[in-house]
């Protein structure tokens, strides 16, 4: 078996043994996306020599007797949404192509201490916005199922560079599904996180009372370890939780008893994909057939969902992405042009006489803001950051940024009910498998309802995963969703692994190269 | 035509940057006047990802100020944030607080010691926390117009108090503004000094003008850029009389024009209109998620209010109550700060005369202070020193004519009254040389003698005069009193 088919907890136990070096896993992995990834584009940066360098620097470590953490010499690919102290960070972004943040997001931070070796940053939608990783200004990323597909988003890099074997481990951002989205169109497993599990320090913030960071692996017990490295309290975020980490990747494999499920009808309603919906419910089997107990359930406000999160996620964006202005770093606008052409556009309207309009002329640093802004952000920034602004203006406050939180409340407290009857909630991930490059572009709204079964967890603050649980006939993968009640990873991961314990969907891999 | 009869109606916001070491969300240095962006990091510069951690301090600073200003202490309060685009302003929003403020409904009692306007409170209407924005340094000198951000000041807490439109005067104005000054030296919450900014004052004011069908409001005008409580009296004064020229001109009322905003321009001593905002500004507040709300509990109130010191208001009382001090004494005592009170109680309560005690601080230790512009902590004679002073001249060991010799001996010699009194020779005089001496001066002046036998006792002073030249110890009053008694036995 080739190193870069070995799972991370068996890279990690290589590397410990002396089986094997960090470096030479690392190489193989830095060979596998100099083979694969020219066509797949799932990174925005690797940097072969710091890599190589980190992974000797953990073998140095290891050779003296050091203890070396529990990620020890094992590769990560980082989301382009994280900052990297002086390594580019892009967010996806023409507005900061060539931005290098002055420290390390307490994320980043977390995996060096813990002995991973940082490979390249991943490629997203622009600023995390987005469900198909095609509104990254940088490049266009394709699932490695079938290249003419997208790989979901906004973490579609993250996804696509697992599934395509060019990262055995790699850390994705949810806001509204963009983990679990594109670990089910691209196979892999992905989790998100209870809000406040993980520091968002360091994370560019898209809407910040919904981000969290979270794992993606092809199994639950590497999710599980990488979890394990980067949870936990952090006095520079508070909103980061205090309760401790548990170990996730010491339980995971113990199975649960007497599990009880609530399947929600509103997941199964039109729209679903047949295929989709057959894969799933052949998932439910496989848990019955472990014993669990499989119940019909009710999330009544999750209707609701879509639009409460297209209030509230643009709201808080509207106010996040204020701070690229170009004024002090990021993607500023040619000065001189600017200049030029408020001269000729002052000059043309003396001309005419119209020496009101002359008064109300942009000055030069509002015109700066304007221009820099308008080059600088993608098109579905700017729609995300009007619709915000609209929302949380005077007079339109109460009727929708108010009216959206009120609604979140109830989305809240649908799953505080129903996890009164039930351990988990099990349904699809998302209403159909990865979709053609540019089928959605002129469609958002078809692509926001993407969202609609990852929202919930996003609004209420709760923890879900999504595991591969099959195919279509055409081969693409799908995705099935599980759901737990805020700080109840530990039950979730073990759950998860049940399932992988039972199939084999997670063992099969796309052909590249 | 008549003088016109109108009512000035002013509110005050006053900005007070509190005096934490570091920053309100992040733990920058805020020591003023440091090298432009020394003192920054990724928070305060809102580099992307970088999450505000609340101050604890600077909150617990605020809700000292906030119960000393007799503030209603809500149980629960937040952060929003308040959005505007200024290069100054690093993140695109400041971090403050809109709708749930973390005090409200206070009141701070003003009084004028020379009774120019009769003792009133004035309300408070909220006073919250903030973060201060950096400052703009604009370079048009060299026709680059070139502009520089500092951001060294970004993040620092802010107090901003706002008033009711209680105060009916300029005068009533600066009276709010020295009290408020002088709480928050007392509470040591702030340093107020408004030349670097950290007391910052905007006032809105309006008139009320009395007319045949009812009174009218003028519309309200907010006044900025006045740098010290003189300027805010002299732009309010220049400020009412514009308003009624303009009333009288175009008859506006409030709610005709809108709101308008003028700088103070200290030099011409005029309010000039500044760019008028045309859209009148949303600052689209919401809450920030990053942060999570304040809770304040029923025993950390018991604490601040158990650990606040004596505020001035109370000080002024019990100076009066126990120190027989006038309300103008009082005031001006309170006004010169805690160390210099503490130093004339000590004074007083030493030397148990609180007369004496009160003259010598007012008189000779605070023209010092001022002369030489030392601070009462660096006074070379200390309390105890002075109360001795105070006791000599109490006990009639020293000549209160001679005592402005010794303090200056103190001063500038040596702070020890033995030691001054033995340098300039003073000692008490025996009472059997001082009969002696007033013999002999009676005898070699027989018409000062025939002068008080017929009447006119003034003629003594000449007498005084002799005596001291020979021996400058003599209590002049004791010389009066021994000349009258001999002159009175002798024989006629």
């Amino acid at each position: 078996m080739s190193i870069t088919q070995l799972s991370a907890l068996e890279l990690r136990d290589h590397i410990a043994d002396g089986k094997l070096t960090s470096e030479a896993a690392t190489q193989a992995y830095l060979d596998r996306i100099e083979a694969c990834d020219s066509e797949v584009k799932s990174y925005i940066e690797v940097d072969a020599d710091d890599a190589l360098q980190q992974a000797r620097e953990v073998d140095q470590r290891l050779a003296s007797g050091e203890s070396v953490g529990c990620l020890g010499g094992v590769p990560i690919a980082i989301k382009d949404l994280l900052c990297t102290r002086g390594q580019v960070t892009t967010c996806a972004s023409r507005m900061l192509q060539e931005y290098r943040p002055p420290y390390n997001a307490t994320v980043v931070e977390k995996v060096k201490a813990a002995g991973g070796v940082l490979l390249g940053k991943t490629n997203l939608d622009e600023f995390a916005m987005g469900g198909s990783t095609e509104n990254s200004a940088i490049q266009l990323t394709r699932n490695p199922w079938d290249l003419s597909r997208v790989p979901g988003g906004s973490s579609g890099g993250a996804a696509a560079c697992v599934a395509g074997g060019m990262a055995p481990l790699s850390i994705g951002t949810d806001t509204g599904g963009s983990i679990r989205q594109p670990a089910a169109f691209c196979g892999v497993v992905g989790l998100k996180p209870t809000y406040g599990r993980v520091s968002r320090y360091g994370l560019v913030a898209f809407a910040s009372s919904l981000d969290q960071i979270g794992p993606l692996a092809w199994s639950v017990p590497d999710a599980a370890l990488l979890l394990e490295a980067i949870a936990g309290h952090d006095p520079q975020d508070s909103t980061s939780a205090t309760k401790p980490v548990p170990l996730y990747s010491e339980t995971v494999d113990q199975p649960l008893k007497g599990m009880k499920l609530g399947y929600p009808r509103e997941h199964f309603e039109a729209g679903l994909n047949p295929e989709v919906a057959e894969k799933v419910q052949a998932a439910m089997d496989v848990y019955r057939s472990l014993g669990a107990s499989i119940t019909e359930i009710s999330l009544p406000h999750s209707k609701y969902a879509i639009a409460a999160y297209y209030i509230i996620a643009p709201s808080e964006a509207s106010s996040n992405l204020a701070r690229y202005d170009g004024a002090h770093y990021g993607y500023r606008t040619d000065e001189k042009q600017l200049l030029r052409e408020l001269k000729e556009e002052r000059e043309a309207l003396e001309a005419a006489g119209k020496y009101d309009a002359v008064n109300d002329l942009d000055s030069p640093l509002i015109r700066m803001y304007r221009k820099s802004r308008a080059e600088g952000f993608g098109s579905e920034v700017k729609r995300r950051i009007m619709i915000g602004t609209y929302a949380l203006s005077s007079g339109y406050y109460d009727a929708y940024y108010l009216k959206a939180l009120k609604v979140r409340r109830l989305i809240r407290s649908d799953f505080d009910q129903v996890f009164e009857n039930v351990d988990f909630v099990i349904g699809p991930v998302t209403p159909d498998v990865a979709f053609p490059i540019g089928a959605m572009t002129d469609d958002p709204l078809s692509l926001y309802l993407q969202d609609l079964y990852t929202v919930g967890s996003n609004l209420a603050g709760i923890t879900s995963i999504s595991v591969p649980c099959g195919a279509t006939a055409s081969g693409l993968p799908v995705g099935l969703q599980l759901q737990a009640p805020a700080f109840e990873e530990e039950r979730l991961l073990r759950a998860a692994n049940m399932f992988q314990v039972e199939t084999d969907w997670h063992t099969r891999r796309p052909t590249l190269g | 035509m008549n003088p016109p009869t109108y009512e000035i109606i002013i509110g005050l916001e006053v900005h007070v940057q509190l005096a934490t070491r570091t920053k309100l969300f992040c733990r920058c240095s805020t020591q003023f006047g440091a090298s432009p962006n020394t003192q920054t990091c990724p928070v305060c510069t809102g580099s992307p990802g970088a999450l505000p951690v609340m101050n604890r301090y600077a909150f617990q600073l605020a809700l000292q100020t906030a119960i000393a200003l007799n503030c209603e202490i809500p149980r629960f309060t937040k952060w929003d944030r308040k959005q505007y685009y200024y290069p100054d302003l690093p993140k695109g929003y400041q971090i403050s607080q809109f709708d749930l403020p973390m005090s409200e409904h206070g009141w701070l009692e003003i009084s004028d010691p020379e009774g120019a306007f009769p003792t009133k409170r004035v309300g408070i209407t909220r006073a919250h926390l903030e973060e201060d924005a950096g400052k703009s340094m604009h370079d048009e000198a060299a026709g680059k117009a070139d502009s520089r951000i500092d951001l060294n000041r970004t993040g620092t807490p802010l107090l901003e108090i706002v008033s009711e439109p209680d105060m009916r005067s300029p005068l009533e104005a600066k009276a709010y503004l020295t009290e408020l000054r002088l709480l928050l030296t007392y509470l040591q919450v702030s340093d107020c000094n408004m030349q670097e900014g950290s007391l910052r004052v905007d006032a809105n004011i309006n008139l009320g003008i009395p007319t045949d069908d009812g009174e009218i409001r003028t519309p309200i005008v907010e006044v900025k850029n006045m740098n010290s409580f003189r300027a805010v009296e002299r732009a309010l004064d220049y400020e009412a009389e514009r308003q009624y020229q303009v009333w009288q001109e175009t008859g506006h009322r409030i709610g005709d024009v809108p709101k308008q905003t003028r700088g103070w321009d200290d030099q011409l001593q005029v309010t000039k209109g500044q760019r008028s905002k045309e859209e009148s500004s949303d600052y689209r507040y919401f809450p920030d998620p990053d942060l999570i709300p304040v809770t304040v509990s029923e025993e950390q109130i018991d604490e601040v209010v158990k650990k606040q010191p004596e505020l001035p208001a109370a000080l002024r009382e019990r100076l009066q109550a126990n120190y027989k001090l006038s309300h103008y004494d009082a005031d001006v005592m309170v006004n010169q700060g805690r160390s210099l009170v503490d130093y004339f109680i000590e004074v007083a309560d030493r030397s148990q005369d609180a007369k004496r005690a009160t003259n010598w601080v007012q008189q000779d230790v605070m023209r010092t202070l001022n002369e030489t512009g030392i601070g009462i902590d660096e006074f070379p004679i200390n309390a105890e020193r002075l109360a001795e002073l105070v006791l000599a001249i109490k006990n009639g060991e020293l000549d209160s004519s001679r005592s402005r010799d010794v303090f200056q001996f103190m001063m500038d010699e040596k702070p020890d009254l033995q030691a001054a009194l033995k340098a300039l020779g003073i000692e008490k005089v025996d009472d059997s040389v001082l009969v002696d001496l007033c013999r002999t001066l009676l005898a070699a002046n027989p018409k000062v003698v025939a002068d008080v036998q017929a009447g006119k006792q003034q003629a003594i002073g000449a007498l005084i005069g002799q005596a001291k030249k020979q021996n400058p110890n003599v209590n002049p009053g004791q010389v009066r009193e021994i000349c009258l008694q001999l002159i009175q036995e002798m024989p006629s």
